[in-house]
């Protein structure tokens, strides 16, 4: 995973081999890609450490670990995609919003009567539409309209939510399509379809990011948008691209709540962009753009997931998490400051 | 100078290193009191660094600065500013958004139990910027408003508001042009005459014996030579001791223009309201055609314009025939245009990324298999081209932050060598590029041309656009003035063209 960061310096095969430079590479090496992620493994592995002390086998059980991981899978699907947000230079505060509205429109009775005559995708593919329409808005808004991307999505962030409570009158639509709840509470090698769904996502997202040329071209838009654009990228379209990607995969995110509730709601997705720019900072993404990296978006939403379910297990109140995720943020962003600074040299 | 006595500041035996690097590894030199000394050296040999260690931005790791005999050592910019030493940085630190006189007494407001005296900070805003010759500078404008010049000169009152003895100066005429540096000329001697000092840093000869009591040269961390009369010593042997060789300020020959050769480039009637108007322009392959004008006079707007990244209100740009879509980057691109900005940092690089993502970044396409890279084959060919133009130092994983900004603008060239474009334009190829890697960067355009590319340079150096130029247009206050081959005018013409009808 070396590949990780845009800044990682590791050139095994180019130039004449020096001492300085094998020292340089490898602590090129140790600072950037392997060195972050080594700081967030070495803190996942802590906390399942306080899990099995304080809570013994209620923590380590095959059960416990799949249900931090059900937990993990449908804020991960959102963070992979703020990932490509961020990375590309934006931020996207109204996921949480776009959530609620994909998964009250993917289960309105018109939606799911339909749904029931043809096939359950129906409805998967209404919540996708509906968040890919947001993230349009949202791209269009921000690239064409000049509009900073904070408040853009700051307005979908009240509209989005405000459309779902209209459409779902504010009440929680019960789900019940043929197919659909069976076939995402299903399993495969007892493996929860929630959860390798999160990993396709992962990994396609780490395949897209480090190795496309969409992805090359999202470091150049956020690390310098006017070279990008003098070096012939067309930056207002690749901006669009970006927040409709994420809204895709809120949209996505909104089927894995549906199938886990087996509702949609307009209460769906609170508190989604906090939890989800959480987790990708602290996985070592740059807040300012240019520098991104999913895997480290991933040791992000298992951290705050763990975290949480140690808590819960611990009969701690979510008041107390939440003080606890501050600290975390604070800590491991002080941390990658320092490996990035020692990196650098 | 003949002036004796104790040094305003002297510098021994100062060291500094970074973690890999020796950036200074023994600077030695004296500056009097009233005297312009002027620091020469290839970038990269230190220079920053030690502008840095001077103004208290660094501390260094040995010797010592001496202020008029006495040991100082400086913690911090405010230490050096409560001493006399200033530095006026090549990227000015105004803040914009302030008016000229918050920004001239930002950190030392006059104030009164902490309520700013606003008044009197105009008052000595306004005493100041008359004191260096600008008393049309209003003191209540926003300072990020102002031009390049005239912030340069609000910099200059921010250093003398705090009683600044001696003004470090890091390339200012790079954003000036000819009639603004006359100006800024006549505020140094102005100062040098009330007793300041001034350190002055360029890569230009002409102005440093025009400017210059005396001169030091730094190479590789060090001094090599120091006190040299500015006036007096000859140019060559000032680069052999910046370069370590013998090396002539030359221009590469130009080959007789094939007459059968095809326009790559026609331009016609293209303007935008305020800026220029009514300009054509062809150029044929192989040919280098050459812009000339002062900053402000619409060259770089021109540019831009046939480059699309820059809407154009009337006029067309054809590139081999075909009409490109007006204000379109992707357009002009895909026709095989290529732009290497005048601000080669902010809008040509990204910086913290490899040279190798640097060079391909306009070609992806070539390297993707359905929108797959094959970063492999990036860096081979980034390693090919790279050790073409000689980039130093070698290796294309490095950011390209850490390279020279004679080795950033090659980077920058290597993209559009690597797209095999047809039409070349260049900005200020070599603002802030030394004297080595100068005539490197006039090779590699004139080895472009001869490859069939068509090549337009928009220099603020007339010399350099004459020198490389097949054929010069003349632009002033947005129109060009006069169009003609480069052999057949010379420098003082050029500059009575541009001139003409400006002097207030």
């Amino acid at each position: 995973m070396s590949e990780n960061t845009a800044t990682a310096a590791v050139a095994p095969t180019s130039g004449p081999p020096g001492e300085s430079r094998a020292r340089r590479a490898v602590t090129g090496f140790l600072g950037s890609a392997a060195g972050r992620n080594t700081g967030l493994v070495v803190a996942l592995v802590l906390l399942c450490l306080v899990g099995v002390i304080t809570a013994g086998d209620r923590f380590a059980d095959v059960d416990n670990l799949l249900t931090i991981l059900r937990l993990a899978s449908v804020i991960g699907v959102v963070s992979v995609g703020m990932t490509f947000v961020i990375t590309g230079g934006g931020i996207d505060l109204s996921v949480g919003a776009i959530v609620a509205l994909s998964s009250v429109w993917a289960t309105t009775l018109a939606t799911q009567s339909v749904a029931n005559d043809t096939h359950w995708l129906v409805l998967v593919s209404t919540a996708v539409a509906v968040g890919a329409g947001c993230g349009v808005v949202n791209g269009v808004l921000i690239a064409y309209g000049r509009i900073v991307a904070f408040i853009a999505t700051l307005a979908m962030f009240a509209a989005a939510r405000g459309l779902a409570e209209i459409i779902s009158n504010r009440k929680t639509q019960i789900v019940n399509v043929q197919g659909f709840t069976q076939f995402f509470d299903a399993s495969v090698l007892g493996v929860p379809v929630l959860i390798i769904i999160f990993a396709v996502v992962a990994i396609a997202g780490w395949v897209v990011l480090n190795r496309t040329t969409f992805g090359r071209r999202t470091f150049a838009v956020g690390g310098n948008p006017e070279a990008a654009r003098l070096a012939g990228i067309d930056v207002r379209r690749h901006t669009v691209l970006l927040y409709t990607l994420l809204g895709v995969c809120c949209g996505i995110a909104a089927v894995m709540l549906i199938a886990r509730t087996t509702t949609g709601s307009s209460t769906h997705g609170g508190l989604y962009e906090l939890d989800a720019i959480a987790a990708v900072v602290i996985g070592g993404t740059l807040l300012s753009g240019g520098r991104g990296t999913i895997a480290g978006t991933v040791f992000g939403v298992l951290i705050f997931t763990t975290l949480s379910n140690v808590f819960t297990l611990n009969n701690l109140s979510i008041s107390a998490q939440a003080v606890a995720k501050g600290a975390i943020i604070v800590a491991a962003v002080l941390l990658q400051q320092r490996l990035a600074r020692r990196g650098d040299t | 100078m003949t002036r004796s006595g104790t040094p305003l500041l002297a510098v021994r035996g100062v060291v500094k290193r970074f973690p890999g690097v020796t950036a200074l590894g023994g600077v030695d030199f004296d500056v009097r009191a009233g005297e312009v000394h002027c620091l020469l050296g290839q970038n990269g040999a230190g220079k920053s660094t030690l502008i840095k260690v001077l103004a208290g931005a660094q501390r260094p790791d040995e010797g010592e600065l001496r202020w008029q005999g006495e040991v100082v050592s400086f913690d911090n910019p405010m230490d050096a500013m409560r001493t006399g030493v200033a530095a006026i940085y090549q990227e000015l630190d105004l803040v914009a958004g302030l008016s000229v006189a918050d920004n001239v007494f930002l950190g030392h407001e006059p104030a009164t139990a902490g309520f700013t005296r606003r008044t009197e900070a105009r008052r000595r805003t306004r005493a100041l910027l008359e004191r260096l010759g600008h008393p049309d500078i209003p003191a209540d404008r926003d300072a990020g408003r102002l031009s390049a010049a005239n912030q340069q000169i609000v910099s200059m009152a921010r250093a003398l508001s705090r009683d600044g003895r001696l003004l470090i100066m890091d390339e200012p005429s790079a954003v000036l042009d000819q009639d603004e540096v006359r100006t800024l000329f006549r505020v140094i001697r102005e100062l040098t005459a009330q007793g300041v000092a001034v350190v002055y840093i360029s890569h230009r000869m002409e102005e440093i014996r025009e400017i210059g009591d005396r001169v030091t040269v730094l190479k590789d961390g060090r001094t090599v030579a120091t006190g040299l009369p500015a006036r007096d010593v000859r140019t060559a042997d000032l680069i052999k001791l910046m370069t370590g060789r013998d090396l002539e300020y030359v221009f590469p020959d130009r080959k007789p223009l094939d007459p059968t050769a095809s326009v790559v480039l026609t331009v016609r009637g293209l303007a935008a309201p305020g800026r220029f108007s009514g300009v054509d322009l062809t150029v044929r392959a192989g040919e280098v055609v050459g812009l000339a004008g002062l900053v402000g006079s619409g060259r770089s707007e021109i540019l831009e314009a046939v480059y699309g990244a820059r809407k154009p209100s009337a006029g067309t740009v054809e590139v081999d025939g075909k009409r490109l879509r007006r204000g379109s980057v992707s357009a002009a691109v895909r026709a095989g245009v290529g732009l290497c900005p005048e601000e080669r940092k902010s809008q040509g690089l990204l910086l913290d990324q490899a040279v190798y993502r640097n060079i391909t970044v306009s070609t992806l396409p070539a390297f993707a298999r359905f929108g797959f890279l094959d970063s492999g084959a990036e860096r081979a060919r980034s390693r090919e081209l790279t050790t073409a133009l000689d980039v130093r130092p070698p290796g294309v994983d490095r950011a390209v932050r850490t390279l020279s900004g004679g080795n950033q603008q090659k980077v920058v060239l290597a993209r559009w060598l690597l797209r095999e474009c047809r039409v070349l334009l260049l900005d200020e190829p070599t603002r802030g590029v030394d004297v080595g890697a100068r005539s490197e960067i006039y090779e590699l355009i004139r080895d472009l041309a001869q490859r069939g590319v068509a090549v337009v340079v928009v220099s603020s150096d007339v010399e350099e656009v004459l020198g490389l130029s097949d054929r010069v247009l003349v632009v002033r206050e947005g129109r060009v003035v006069h169009e003609g081959p480069a052999q057949e005018i010379d420098e003082s013409r050029v500059l009575d063209l541009v001139m003409e009808g400006t002097a207030a």
